[in-house]
C-alpha cells in the first residue's frame, strides 16, 4: 500500500520567523490525524502548506493521484493543483465564510463543486445538492437561502457538504468544531465520524479540543513553536504523553 | 496468542523535576488460545498498566509485547489500528462514544469496523444488549445520559460484539448486580471456547475462579523502589 499523503520535511518561514519547520508524516487511505498545539504553533500554516494554499520553503507534499500515482503537489502546475483542490481534496475553513460563497444560495454552494468537476444537467445538480444538504441535516426548504440566512452551526455543516459532495478522498479541516456550542459540536462530530467511515476519506484536522481528537482522531501530532514535538496514536498521546509540552498540555484540561 | 517477555517501564514527568518513576520491570507471560490469564497484585502493582501496554495506549519502555504477530512495542500506529479492528479487544473501565450515536450502533461498530455487515452488527448488537439486560427502549438513544451501570454494560456489548482472537477485560464486572455478572462470565467462557485468548483484572475473586485458568501476580514485575 502507498500513502494517501506524505509529508516530507515541510518548512515555511514568514520573514524570520518559522511558521513550522521540518515537518514529516506519511498518511495512510482511511486514516484520520489530529494536530494539536497552543495558538501560534503552526497549525494552520501547516494545513495550509499541504493543501498547496501556501508554498513552503522547504519539503515536499507527496500525493497518491488517482491518474498518475504518487505526484509531488508543490512542483505540479497551478491548473493541476487547482483540479485536485477540486476533486480529490476538500477545505473546511475554521470559519465558513471562507470556505462559503456567502452571495450564493445553500443549493448553489454545493452545486457549484459539482459544475466545477463537469456537472451540467441542472436537475441532476440540483437533486444531489438537496440530498447533500439532508446529509448534513439541513431541510430542502432551506435550499434556496443564503448562508447569510444560517446560524453558525448550518453553516459550518454546509461547508461540509458543499466539500464532499464530489467525493474528494483526502479533508483537511482547520478546527471545524470551532466557534460552535457544545450540542452542535456533538452533532457535527457524529456526521463527520459517519461521513469518514463510509467514504473511506483521509482527513487530516487541526484542532485545540482534545476531546474531539480522542473521538475522531487515529493519529495526533503534537506542534509546539513550528515543530512537531510528538505524535503517535491517538490515545497512546493522550494517555502516556512523551514530551513535557503534551504532559503540561493533558493534565490542563479536565479528563477527556 | 499473546507472549509478553522482559517488558520495562518507566513514567517521566517533564514537569514535575523530570522525575522518573519505574513501574515495571521484566514482566513476561504468555496466553495461549482458549485460556484466561488474570492479572493479580495490590492497587499500584501495575495491572492496568500492564494492560495498556498490550493494547498500545501505553509506550512500552523495552521488551516484546507479541499478539498474534505483531510486536506492539515496536509496531507503527497503523499496525495497532489494523490489529485493533480485527485481533485485540479491550473492554475498559469507562465508555466513550461520540455523542448522540445510538446505543445499537454504539455496540455494533467493531463488527463493522472489522469488516462485517450492517445486518450482522445490528443482530450481534440486539443479541448482547438483551443478554446483559440493557432495556430496549433504551437501543434507539445514546448510552451518554445513561447510569454508570448501563453504561459498563453497553461497553461489554461493545467489546463482545466482534469475535477477536486477544481480549483485554479490565474490571469488566466491577459494580453489577450478579444477574449481569453472571452473564459477563457467561460471555467470557464462550469467549474461550471460541478459543480467544483472555487477559483479565478482577477484584472479585469469585468471578476470577470462574473463568480464569491461571493468575500471574505483577507485584512480581514491580521494580524494587530505590530509597
Ligand atoms: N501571514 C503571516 N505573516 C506573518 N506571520 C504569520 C502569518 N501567518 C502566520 N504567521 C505566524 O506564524 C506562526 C504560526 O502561525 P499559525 O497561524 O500557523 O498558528 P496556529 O497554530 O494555526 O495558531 P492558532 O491556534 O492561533 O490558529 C505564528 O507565529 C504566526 O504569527
Ligand atoms: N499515566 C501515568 N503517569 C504516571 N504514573 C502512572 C500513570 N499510569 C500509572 N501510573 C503509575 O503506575 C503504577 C501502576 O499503576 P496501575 O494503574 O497500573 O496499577 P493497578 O495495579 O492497575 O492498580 P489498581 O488496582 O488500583 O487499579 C502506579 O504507581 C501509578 O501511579
Ligand atoms: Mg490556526
Ligand atoms: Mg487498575
Amino acid at each position: 500500500m502507498t500513502p494517501l499523503l506524505s509529508v516530507q520535511g515541510v518548512t515555511k518561514h514568514y520573514g524570520a520567523r518559522l511558521g513550522c519547520g521540518n515537518v514529516n508524516f506519511d498518511l495512510w487511505p482511511g486514516e484520520v490525524m489530529g494536530i494539536v498545539g497552543e495558538s501560534g504553533s503552526g497549525k494552520s500554516t501547516l494545513l495550509s502548506c499541504l493543501s498547496g494554499q501556501l508554498a513552503p520553503d522547504a519539503g515536499k507534499v507527496v500525493f497518491d493521484t488517482r491518474a498518475e500515482g504518487p505526484r509531488d503537489v508543490l512542483t505540479m502546475s497551478e491548473p493541476e493543483r487547482r483540479m485536485l483542490a477540486r476533486t480529490d481534496w476538500a477545505f473546511v475553513h475554521q470559519n465558513a465564510r471562507d470556505g462559503l460563497r456567502m452571495g450564493v444560495s445553500a443549493g448553489g454552494n454545493v452545486g457549484e463543486r459539482l459544475m466545477a468537476v463537469g456537472a451540467r444537467n441542472y436537475a441532476d445538480i440540483r437533486a444531489q445538492a438537496i440530498d447533500w444538504l439532508g446529509r448534513v441535516e439541513i431541510t430542502e426548504d432551506r435550499v434556496d437561502d443564503r448562508p447569510r440566512a444560517f446560524s453558525g452551526g448550518m453553516q459550518q455543516r454546509l461547508q461540509i457538504a458543499r466539500n464532499l459532495v464530489t467525493g474528494p478522498r483526502l479533508v483537511f479541516m482547520d478546527e471545524p468544531t470551532g466557534g460552535l456550542d457544545v450540542s452542535v459540536q456533538a452533532r457535527l462530530l457524529d456526521l463527520l465520524r459517519g461521513l469518514v467511515r463510509e467514504m473511506g476519506l483521509s482527513a487530516v484536522i487541526v484542532t485545540h479540543d482534545l476531546a474531539v481528537v480522542r473521538l475522531l482522531a487515529d493519529r495526533l501530532m503534537v506542534m509546539k513553536g513550528g515543530h512537531v514535538v510528538e505524535t503517535g496514536l491517538t490515545d497512546q498521546v493522550l494517555d502516556d504523553p512523551q514530551h513535557g509540552y503534551t504532559q503540561l498540555l493533558v493534565s490542563s484540561v479536565l479528563q477527556v | 496468542m499473546i507472549r509478553i517477555s522482559d517488558v520495562s517501564k518507566s513514567f517521566v514527568l517533564h514537569n514535575q523535576g523530570s522525575a522518573v518513576i519505574p513501574v515495571m520491570e521484566g514482566a513476561s507471560l504468555s496466553v495461549a488460545p482458549g485460556e484466561c490469564v488474570a492479572l493479580v497484585g495490590n492497587s499500584g502493582a501495575g495491572k492496568s498498566t500492564l494492560m495498556r501496554m498490550i493494547y498500545g495506549n501505553y509506550l512500552a519502555g523495552a521488551g516484546l509485547i507479541m499478539v498474534g504477530d505483531v510486536d506492539v512495542a515496536r509496531a507503527e500506529p497503523r499496525e495497532i489500528l489494523t490489529l485493533r479492528r480485527e485481533v485485540l479487544g479491550y473492554v475498559s473501565q469507562f465508555l466513550r462514544v461520540v455523542p448522540r450515536v445510538p446505543t445499537l450502533e454504539v455496540v455494533a461498530e467493531p463488527v463493522l469496523a472489522a469488516g462485517g455487515s450492517a445486518e450482522a452488527g445490528e443482530a450481534r448488537a440486539r443479541e448482547l444488549l438483551a443478554r446483559l439486560n440493557i432495556p430496549e427502549r433504551l437501543w434507539s438513544l445514546s448510552p451518554t445520559t445513561f447510569s454508570g451501570g448501563e453504561q459498563q454494560r453497553v461497553n461489554i456489548a461493545r467489546g463482545f460484539a466482534h469475535g477477536f482472537p486477544a481480549l483485554l477485560l479490565d474490571e469488566p464486572t466491577a459494580s453489577l448486580d450478579a444477574t449481569n455478572r453472571a452473564v459477563v462470565l457467561e460471555l467470557i467462557a464462550e469467549a474461550k471456547a471460541r478459543g480467544a485468548a483472555i487477559i483479565g483484572i478482577f477484584h472479585d475473586a469469585e468471578a476470577r475462579e470462574a473463568v480464569c485458568d491461571r493468575e500471574i501476580d505483577v507485584s512480581g514485575f514491580t521494580p524494587a523502589r530505590a530509597a
